[in-house]
């Protein structure tokens, strides 16, 4: 079931696109769907550094990261990431990975896998639609936005 | 013809100084100063200045305003307190430092019962708590005001963070018997900065407490009000010179460079944004108005670092000296901190010594670009204030005003083909405060914008131009 728009206000989401990739435009695209539909998005751009999402997720007590990467150095840029999250303190906080996330022909379910197991809640393929990610993020947060409504 | 004067006072750690300004001419009439008393009664060298201005004016005018700044007493000793180091606590040092603080202490992150106690034994005179975008981290703040309460800190406190738990901040703190203030959020979403009313808010308790704290308010009589620290004057000055009047235009982005004893100062007014086409600008938003304090470079406290800094080979050929000599000039620095030169070898000295805290202190203010390999190519990338657009730097000082080559000096601050990373001014005019007014221009610009501008107008000197290439071949000694 869809989150109600003062539900969604209360997740907070950090969009960026990781590491020396300046691919925006995709990472662009989704951030402003998910302001439109009501979620409190902060966007980092692109160019940023793993380190500048945790420490902007710190400060704006952010639910969840969404980490895009489009060059194909995804899977280096990404090692460790949650372990990052753990030190500064952030073990709760739900990570998404989406984009161009390796380089060659490799099985999604394989490439899936390996950003599950790095840590990260959901990986998604490259051609994903904005309302897919919507309803996901809805379904993770319906337990958190139902306790704070109430 | 009735004439419009002000008596600006400056309650300095050394002397009280005093100026008398006429304020349809813009003009200083006379200066007078006296011994610094804040120690004991600041009337006494309140007494004695007004007795040399009285001497030196023949007799005293009723001045329409009487105006006061201090850098008393270790002038305004501030801590800051935010989360993420980049974030709110580097927007809580920003509003400080732009406040006219002498900044003590600046922490991030939670502190430990041990930070708490250190803070409260350095006995600061505002703390300013950070924390937290609005609606961002709650629980750090109030941690961290927990921790202050029951390290049981004495000075007034000045709430400046996420403003969903302002008020539970501040009643952990009030509930302690501290004095404390809410003021906006430094940063109320990811990346904006918003210092303005924080400063503001310091500048209040400043009016408030410390003037009573520090025995500035035994003269009261004297004045009409306080206004602010003396560094704050200087920003506002450097403001007001900026931007002008309604009738009077202003000078557009300007530097203010201030090499002083123990800190070089630098001011700049201006939006920094990138110049260069295709340059992308990262991380925090830098203050439209910015103040570094570099408590490394000094003329006199701090020469030593700054011939360490050099490398006392590298210092030593710069002006022509053995090592040897060179320690003994420092040595005979460190012996007589008031000292002036009074040969060409100590001003040959002075000049190098100016002239690298300058350029460092430019540098460390300055933005600069970093060149990222990305896959579609090298993207620049912007990290702080670019100024290389600067229309305006202005020296002050001792050494820039007395000393006898402000020119060489005042270029060090100046953009450096061999180091093009680092944004400092390319082409700006250069001026130096020969008036030694920009505190007096501050100060007055809170009453009389115009007059403020006056007196800025006759007090600024302006350099022939020179740029950094004609200076590199100079021998320092020329």
């Amino acid at each position: 079931m869809p989150l109600t728009s003062d539900q969604r206000a209360k997740v907070t989401l950090v969009t960026g696109v990781i590491g020396a990739d300046t691919h925006i435009v995709g990472n662009r695209i989704l951030s402003m769907a998910l302001e439109k539909e009501g979620f409190n998005v902060i966007t980092l751009g692109a160019l940023t550094p793993s380190e500048d999402f945790i420490k902007a997720a710190i400060e704006t007590a952010a639910d969840a990261i969404l980490v895009s990467s489009l060059y194909g150095q995804g899977e280096l840029d990404c090692r460790g990431f949650r372990d990052m999250c753990v030190e500064a303190g952030l073990e709760d906080i739900v990570l998404y990975v989406g984009g161009n996330l390796v380089v060659g022909k490799q099985s999604w379910d394989e490439v899936e896998q390996r950003f599950v197991d790095m840590g990260f809640n959901r990986a998604f393929p490259p051609g994903t639609r904005t309302p897919d990610v919507v309803t996901l993020l809805d379904q993770d947060f319906a337990t958190k936005a139902s306790g704070a409504a109430a | 013809m009735t004439s419009l004067t002000a008596l600006l006072i400056d309650f300095g750690s050394t002397y009280t100084k005093l100026r008398a300004i006429d304020l349809i001419g813009g003009q200083i009439i006379a200066a007078g100063q006296g011994p610094s008393t804040v120690t004991t009664d600041i009337n006494i060298g309140m007494d004695a200045a007004l007795a040399d201005l009285e001497k030196r004016m023949g007799g005293l005018p009723d001045f329409d305003h009487r105006l006061a700044s201090s850098s008393a007493a270790g002038g305004l000793a501030m801590i800051t307190v935010g989360l993420v180091k980049e974030l709110t606590a580097e927007a809580a040092r920003q509003a400080a430092l732009g406040a006219g603080a002498k900044l003590i202490g600046a922490h991030a992150y939670k502190l430990t019962v041990k930070d708490a106690e250190a803070i409260t034994a350095r006995q600061p005179d505002i703390l300013l708590l950070a924390g937290g975008t609005d609606g961002g981290n709650e629980e750090t703040i109030l941690w961290n005001a927990q921790k202050l309460a029951e390290a049981q800190l004495a000075c007034p406190v000045i709430v400046a963070g996420n403003r969903v738990v302002a008020d539970d901040t501040a009643d952990i703190l009030s509930n302690a018997g501290i004095d404390v203030r809410i003021s906006d959020n430094v940063m109320p979403e990811f990346n904006v900065l918003n210092v303005e009313p924080a400063r503001a808010a310091i500048r209040n308790v400043f009016i408030e407490r410390i003037v009573h704290a520090k025995g500035i308010d035994k003269a009261a009589k004297r004045f009409d009000a306080v206004l602010m620290p003396t560094p704050a004057a200087v920003m506002d000055g450097a403001k007001l010179l900026a931007e002008g009047s309604d009738t009077t235009p202003g000078l557009g982005n300007l530097i203010i460079v201030d090499v002083g004893g123990a800190t070089t100062d630098v001011h700049s007014i201006g939006e920094g944004n990138p110049t260069s086409e295709g340059v992308v600008h990262y991380g925090l938003p830098e203050p439209y108005a910015k103040r570094t304090v570099e408590g490394d470079l000094g003329m006199r406290h701090n020469a030593r670092a700054i011939v360490e800094a050099v490398g006392i080979d590298a210092f030593s050929a710069e002006v022509d000296l053995t090592p040897d000599a060179v320690e003994e000039l420092l040595q005979k620095i460190e012996g007589d901190v008031e000292r002036i030169p009074d040969n060409q070898e100590e001003t040959t000295f002075d000049t190098a010594l100016a002239s690298n805290a300058v350029a460092r202190a430019m540098a460390r203010h300055a933005g600069r670009i970093e060149i990222k390999q990305s896959v579609t190519g090298p993207v620049a990338v912007q990290y702080g204030k670019d100024l290389t657009a600067t229309n305006t730097v202005i020296g002050t000082g001792g050494v820039l005003v007395h000393g006898s080559m402000p020119e060489t000096i005042l270029s060090a601050a100046l953009y450096d083909s061999s180091a093009s990373e680092s944004l400092r001014p390319k082409n700006p005019d250069l001026m130096i405060d020969s008036g030694y007014a920009l505190y007096a221009v501050g100060l007055l610009a809170a009453v009389d914008k115009d007059a403020a501008l006056r007196l800025a107008q006759n007090s600024l000197t302006t350099l022939p131009a020179m740029t950094k290439e004609t200076t590199h071949d100079r021998p320092p000694a020329a």
